[in-house]
């Protein structure tokens, strides 16, 4: 089985997506306090939330048609895209390990992937 | 300067409390998996969109799975707070290892070296995010 191109674009928006989803997950976090009007009002947290849920949907259309083994790597991704938003948004600090750290996740999934076929 | 070095500690200690709670968020993502996957065998091959829907409340592994998905959400959120996302969000790719673990003990999944040298590599690269939120 080939895994189509489309199921791989499918994977690579849900990371987008999901990388978006864990950036507001984070802003919304630094809104929360002891009181359920302002959890319920944290639209913040509810687009995380959201945006979580959809890049769920992104990913079961990819796997639909594609193989595991390819897209598989392709989830750890998401790792990329969040370090490049806690820079850009938050400005965390990207030190050395962290992108070490990264690349090796990435390799690690790459292998995963290539062991599931 | 004994200001700046309390705050540190303090934001070290904080740190290290995000990252324990985030390997947490692991576990109970994986266990999640494990209970969908038991749970959507009961649903038949090719469930509709209702199906799923009623199965997520009537069927009481799917609900327990999806139960557990909200509540490493939830603790992921918690860690988020003080935590910094460039140091959390990676080590979610734990959460893999640990699907792939119960899969060749629960399901009968198999094992080969390929998948072992990626398991050891991820765990090689959370252990240098691990070190760097306690160091």
């Amino acid at each position: 089985m080939k895994t189509p191109l489309a199921s791989i674009a499918w994977v690579v928006i849900g990371t987008v997506v999901g990388s978006f989803g864990a950036l507001f997950l984070k802003i919304g976090a630094g809104y929360l306090s002891r009181n359920l009007k302002s959890l319920l009002t944290n639209w913040r947290l509810a687009l995380g939330i959201g945006l979580y849920l959809f890049a769920s949907v992104f990913y079961v259309m990819g796997v639909r048609n594609g193989e595991l083994s390819v897209l598989y790597p392709m989830v750890s991704l998401g790792s990329v895209w969040t370090l490049l938003w806690s820079k850009l948004v938050l400005q965390e600090l990207i030190t050395r390990p962290k992108v070490v750290a990264v690349g090796m996740i990435l390799a690690g999934c790459v292998l995963l992937g290539l062991g599931s076929r | 300067m004994q200001l700046a070095t309390a705050t540190a500690a303090a934001k070290r200690e904080h740190q290290t409390r995000a990252m324990l709670a985030v390997l947490l968020c692991t576990f109970i993502n994986a266990a999640s998996q494990a209970f969908i996957k038991l749970g959507t065998a009961s649903l038949g091959a090719h469930p509709t969109m209702v199906q799923t829907a009623l199965g997520i409340v009537t069927n009481p592994l799917l609900f327990a799975g999806y139960a557990l998905l909200g509540a490493s959400t939830v603790l992921f959120v918690l860690a988020l707070r003080k935590g910094e996302l460039s140091l959390l969000y990676p080590v979610l790719t734990l959460g893999y290892v640990w699907v792939i673990a119960l899969s060749v003990a629960f399901f009968h999944d198999s094992m080969n070296p390929l998948k072992a040298a990626g398991i050891a590599v991820i765990m090689f690269g959370v252990a240098i995010l691990g070190k760097n939120s306690t160091a």
